[in-house]
């Protein structure tokens, strides 16, 4: 048990020197940086003009969309990689399984296509 | 590493699974490519797709552990699939004649059922903490879309996402669980977890991992102090989605929970039977007390369920061959009773809408005396009365629960059911006392036959299904043990 725990000691080491680390510069500026404030200074910069509007402000959903169907192909690409490196070692079971895969993903891909998610009007 | 998988042949105790991920593809690409909306074809596909499935589990069993031993085909396995396949088709069947009224007339809705089947079942095989996981999480992802499927209705969005939310953080406190598992004792497949908790000691960061793994657990079957989100999700989820999530996945997550505490955790009976009893007498009394001010049809369903639960877990406190087959009998029975409840409340519907207050039901007697009667026979069954089949279901767990010496959880369970009467009878009371108020719809006859079949079971129970029923429970449980 403590074996265990000790091999853990130098991540432990580490998340308190950085807790150490981040507060310490968080907390500096607050005590001893110089503060005059005006109303040029704290007002939003937005390159040298006025803001415009809200910084948050709604955008299309479909942002949201493309960008989750872009992971899924993403993390697909990402899981053959390994696969095709160890292709010799996994066999016809791997290939098969992979092949399933492949057409299970193809067939969400057909969805969202039939689906109109990839149509951007 | 090489596989076991050899040939076609061999994944022979997979086949229901693969037919149901099959079907579950062509009743997809079918929706995709025609052009016509045919949900309700769709859906009558889905059921025969099941039919068959459930045939294929009971008539050409093929048993063995496969997939490196990730996935195992058993006699507890085949009794919990067919409970699970059964639950699903019927509430698919329940949702056919009001498929518009709540939206669930796309063919997703009957794509995501089976996707949710094909999860449950991969629980209910899973011998392997990855694949237990992962069936889990097909469930439970299928689950979520299906409660938020009123997209436009601010309630379904709320329960979905609520469900989502919650669902969520119990899938963690499960991984965090099964992380630590695999830390203490090296193995992620089940009956390899108990050889090494056998040779080694009984560590506490393994007792850690069992804890979060069975509240993980806990929150799927939703015992208390898990249950929060039940009654919000029951009552916000479109109703044939409720009658859903209230019938398969809860016997999928009890059988994941039974499998888990009797093959890896056998050596530390005495450690999860604590947590088992402590969930059984608080879901128990909770869903006793919390019942009685509901005035939401749904809602008060939801606790019944909870409280059913916690009564299935007095039989699993055991920690006994005869306990387990007990809680595989109180599956059964609950998941019959369930659906011809939710058939009952399909079935009441106004001009205007569906009735899900307590109140609207006054004088249903007289409007409608097949449905109240319906409704009757099963609240008289939920408290257990004999000779009807809810009285067996507890008769089996109790009696599990004293041989196994728990004479104090058995009267709490027994005091817990005489409050729960309460609030089946106030239903009761309302129907055939009250002077009627509203003027209700015709009854489609899908629902009446739903009613008519769990109504028949639950009254003649001990005289047709409960010894067939019974001999197979213990052939299920022997196969733990």
């Amino acid at each position: 048990m403590n074996d265990l725990l000790s091999n853990y000691l130098p991540i432990v080491i580490f998340i308190g020197l950085s807790a150490l680390i981040g507060v310490a510069l968080l907390v500096a500026p607050f005590l001893i940086a110089v503060k005059r404030p005006d109303p040029e200074k704290v007002s939003a910069y937005e390159c040298g003009f006025d803001a415009f509007d809200d910084a948050r402000m709604k955008f299309d959903v479909r942002f949201y969309l493309v960008s989750i169907l872009f992971i899924i192909f993403d993390l697909e690409v990402a899981f053959l990689f390994p696969w095709a490196v160890a292709f010799g070692d996994v066999g016809w079971f791997g290939f098969w399984s992979m092949m399933i895969f492949l057409g299970v993903l193809t067939v969400g891909f057909l969805y969202e296509w039939r689906k109109g998610a990839l149509e951007w009007d | 590493m090489n596989s076991d998988i050899t040939s076609f042949a061999s994944l022979a105790p997979a086949f229901p699974e693969m037919l149901v991920a099959a079907g579950a593809i062509v009743l997809l690409l079918f929706g995709i490519f025609t052009k016509k909306e045919r949900a309700n074809g769709v859906a009558m596909a889905a059921v025969v797709l099941l039919v068959a499935t459930a045939g294929i589990v009971i008539f050409h069993p093929a048993q063995g552990v496969i997939f490196n031993g990730g996935f195992i085909a058993d006699e507890f396995a085949r009794f919990m699939k067919v409970l699970v396949i059964g639950g699903a088709a019927f509430a698919l069947i329940l949702s056919l004649p009001s498929s518009r009224q709540h939206q669930l007339d796309k063919f997703e809705y009957s794509v995501l059922v089976l996707l949710a089947t094909l999860g449950m079942m991969m629980m209910v095989s899973a011998n392997d903490l990855m694949s237990l996981y992962l069936g889990l999480e097909l469930q439970s992802l299928a689950a979520y879309v299906l409660a938020a499927m009123k997209r436009d209705s601010a309630r379904a969005t709320e329960a979905g996402l609520k469900y989502f939310v919650l669902g969520a953080l119990s899938s963690g406190m499960l991984l965090y669980g099964a992380s630590l598992i695999y830390g203490f004792t090296g193995h992620t497949q089940l009956d390899l977890i108990v050889d090494q908790i056998v040779m080694g000691e009984r560590s506490i960061g393994l007792i850690f991992g069992m804890v979060f793994l069975l509240a993980g657990i806990a929150f799927k079957i939703s015992a208390v102090p898990f249950h929060m989100w039940t009654p919000d999700v029951y009552e916000g989820a479109p109703t044939p989605v409720t009658a859903f999530l209230a019938s398969a996945p809860k016997v999928a997550a009890m059988a994941l929970l039974v499998r888990v505490v009797t093959v890896s955790f056998a050596p530390i009976t005495s450690d999860w039977q604590q947590i088992v009893i402590f969930l059984s007498i608080a879901s128990m009394v909770l869903a006793a007390f919390a019942a009685i001010g509901q005035k939401s049809l749904k809602r008060l369903v939801a606790y019944s369920s909870i409280g059913h639960v916690g009564f299935a877990l007095v039989g699993l406190s055991s920690g006994t061959a005869v306990g387990v087959e007990g809680v595989a009998i109180y599956m059964a029975i609950y998941v019959t009773m369930t659906i011809g409840l939710f058939a009952c409340i399909l079935a009441l519907r106004t001009q205007n809408g569906a009735v899900e207050d307590i109140a609207e039901l006054a004088g249903l007697a007289q409007r409608r005396p097949f449905v109240a009667a319906m409704i009757a026979v099963l609240m008289f069954s939920l408290i257990g009365l004999p000779p009807l089949a809810g009285f067996f279901a507890k008769w089996h767990v109790f009696l599990a629960a004293i041989e196994a010496r728990l004479f104090v959880l058995a009267v709490i369970g027994v005091l817990a059911s005489a409050i729960s009467a309460f609030y089946y009878l106030r239903i009761v009371k309302t129907m055939y006392f009250d002077e009627p108020v509203l003027e209700y719809a015709a009854v489609p006859r899908e629902l009446t036959a739903v009613m008519g079949v769990t109504g028949f079971l639950v009254i003649t129970y001990f005289v047709t299904v409960g010894g067939p029923l019974a001999a197979a429970a213990r052939v299920a449980s022997g196969s733990l043990f």
